[in-house]
């Protein structure tokens, strides 16, 4: 019936329309959240090099620049509420197990535990997340303004074979210098008996942590390997379905 | 685990082999009755390497017949374990399907992937609760290395741990008697992989709750043998709940019949449930955990409670919806799993 018919295509332009606006508004958010982070990793790496070079040493860095760096980590949150709502399309999990291990050092490690802010080791996963970062993110925004230099993509599929595992040592050496710590003060811990009937002992729960990388590192570093494969040589993939 | 979510669809390969293999063989009519047989070409769904050719097939076989087919020439892979689909990114066919009533010409090509090992549903069930019913008994009776070695074998002094022993016990009892005795089990097989999955969500989480119930230094619940008690009737009465809804739905088909049915409350007072709920066995156990909970008053049992609910509810859904879809007349008044809520 025509009348039926023309009801149909309206409702299906109404429905176009409709995806069409959602995802440009999409676009926009992720533009705009993008640049920001990009700004505000720039902004760390800057405040850490000043800071060095005008004190020539690294004892004070981290408190100097711990609150920029606790702001911009914690609303790297939002990255997996864009997976679950499908703007972007990465796996949830995936984004969620990186932004979640980069929380918990910066709020449960470095930010409780004063005693270990001041080690070589956070000098060197700050430095390792800063260009990790900077890349990442001005490699998001170039891409979605349709943009993207040569050396971006470059930097952001092969640099992280040496920044990761760097990454992973530095973050690995803070909590392991951070366990004595830990043990003295008892902190995070709950012993029986209580009325909730339930203990925790957050020493055992950092080692548990450190552990946890030994089958979690790899996969996600094969990750980002099959990902330089398909972007940069083009190769096509067969995953192993589970 | 959820056992009754497959029984809304009934994959029945039992019934299919019946029906293949007790056809009577007619005897040849006296003029030749033209009979077209297919050309089955299986491929490999990865590597597309032809794996076998099967001629003159009857066009009224299976899938199943296929499959047993193919094991002939590749002992290793037992129906079970094959996936054969029309297409690469097509779904899997059924075991029941018969070849002429596929969208194929004479000559059919079948893909096949691998499934790996498989487990029946049935032997998945049991590992679950047959591992928590030992290791919580373990910690009950205090087996040296758990504790400290003062407190080896020795007896809580609490009534509420003997007590709880008891409860938890018998809801696993209870569990495996209806996996062998009542339950239906319609799905045929799973993948190996997710008897470990499993069976170590169950088994860690009972060692975890079991481990706190009988510590030397479990503290009793708050308000005393009230609250013991309170936790204790809303458990019993919410295991009888669950056993008496197992039992309507086994008695809502016959045996080996496919014809599905929207259930009904019956005479007993438990199944009244039906009248609010789709699956009111999952509400029951949500119920008896909460019981169980509060006669502990012990977090990880909470924790267990909550995660149990969350599956439970994500199981109810979809099988409230698959009902929805399936009768039109389905009741409006009935929710999912919580009455008026989820």
């Amino acid at each position: 019936m025509a009348s039926s018919e023309e009801d149909g295509t309206v409702e299906e332009k109404e429905n176009n329309n409709k995806r069409r606006t959602k995802s440009a508004l999409a676009t926009a958010w992720l533009t705009f959240y993008n640049i920001a982070m990009t700004a505000g990793w720039l902004v760390l790496a800057i405040a850490m090099m000043r800071f060095y070079i005008q004190k020539g040493t690294r004892k004070g860095l981290y408190r100097s620049i711990a609150r920029t760096l606790k702001f911009f980590q914690t609303f790297a949150l939002v990255e997996v509420g864009h997976c679950a709502f499908g703007i972007v399309k990465t796996s949830v999990i995936v984004t969620g197990v990186q932004v979640c291990s980069r929380i918990f050092m910066v709020w449960f490690i470095t930010n409780s535990i004063r005693q270990i802010q001041n080690e070589e080791s956070v000098i060197l996963f700050l430095v390792v997340w800063t260009m990790t970062e900077i890349t990442r993110y001005s490699y998001y925004t170039f891409n979605l303004l349709h943009l993207l230099p040569y050396f971006i993509k470059w930097a952001r599929y092969n640099l992280f074979i040496i920044l990761y595992p760097l990454g992973v040592a530095g973050e690995l050496l803070t909590i392991y210098a951070a366990l004595p710590f830990v043990r003295r003060s008892g902190m995070y811990s709950m012993r029986l008996p209580n009325k909730y009937n339930v203990s925790f002992d957050y020493y055992y729960c950092l080692i548990v942590f450190m552990l946890s990388y030994i089958p979690l590192f790899p996969q996600l570093f094969l990750h980002m390997l099959r990902q330089r494969r398909r972007v940069l040589h083009g190769e096509v993939i067969v995953e192993k379905d589970d | 685990m959820d056992v009754l979510a497959l029984e809304a669809k009934s994959v029945n390969g039992a019934e299919s082999e019946k029906k293949s293999s007790s056809r009577p063989k007619p005897k040849p009519p006296k003029k030749a009755k033209r009979i077209v047989y297919f050309e089955v070409e299986i491929v490999d769904l990865k590597t597309k390497e032809k794996l076998l050719l099967l001629d003159k097939v009857e066009p009224t076989a299976t899938v199943l017949d296929i499959k047993a087919l193919f094991q002939k020439s590749y002992p290793k892979w037992y129906p079970a374990r094959q996936s054969l689909r029309l297409d690469p990114k097509a779904k899997c066919l059924k075991d029941e399907d018969v070849l002429q009533t596929l969208p194929v010409g004479t000559t059919a090509s079948f893909y096949f992937r691998d499934l790996g090992p498989q487990l029946t549903w049935g032997t998945v069930f049991l590992a679950e609760c047959v591992g928590p019913l030992i290791i919580y008994l373990m910690f009950y009776f205090h087996l040296p290395f758990i504790y400290s070695p003062k407190y080896d074998f020795t007896s809580s002094k609490h009534w509420v741990v003997h007590l709880a022993c008891i409860c938890h016990c018998f809801h696993y009892i209870k569990r495996i008697l209806e996996t062998l005795f009542v339950h239906r089990i319609s799905h045929g097989t799973m993948p190996l992989k997710n008897i470990f999955k499993n069976c170590g969500y169950y088994w860690c989480t009972a060692a975890w709750m079991a481990y706190y119930i009988n510590h030397p230094l479990y503290t009793t619940p708050y308000y005393g043998q009230m609250q013991v008690n309170t936790g204790l009737y809303v458990f019993l009465f919410c295991q009888v709940g669950n056993f008496s809804i197992h039992v309507a739905l086994r008695n809502l088909k016959p045996p080996g019949s496919k014809t599905k049915k929207i259930p009904y409350p019956t005479k007993n007072p438990f199944t009244w449930m039906f009248w609010l709920v789709s699956c009111p066995n999952y509400t029951y156990e949500v119920g008896s955990w909460i019981g169980f909970t509060v006669m502990t008053q012990c977090v990880p049992v909470a924790f267990f409670t909550l995660v149990a609910f969350i599956q439970m509810t994500v199981w109810a859904k979809g099988k409230h919806g698959s009902y929805s879809k399936e009768f039109r007349d389905y009741p409006t008044l009935r929710s999912s799993i919580l009455p008026f809520i989820l």
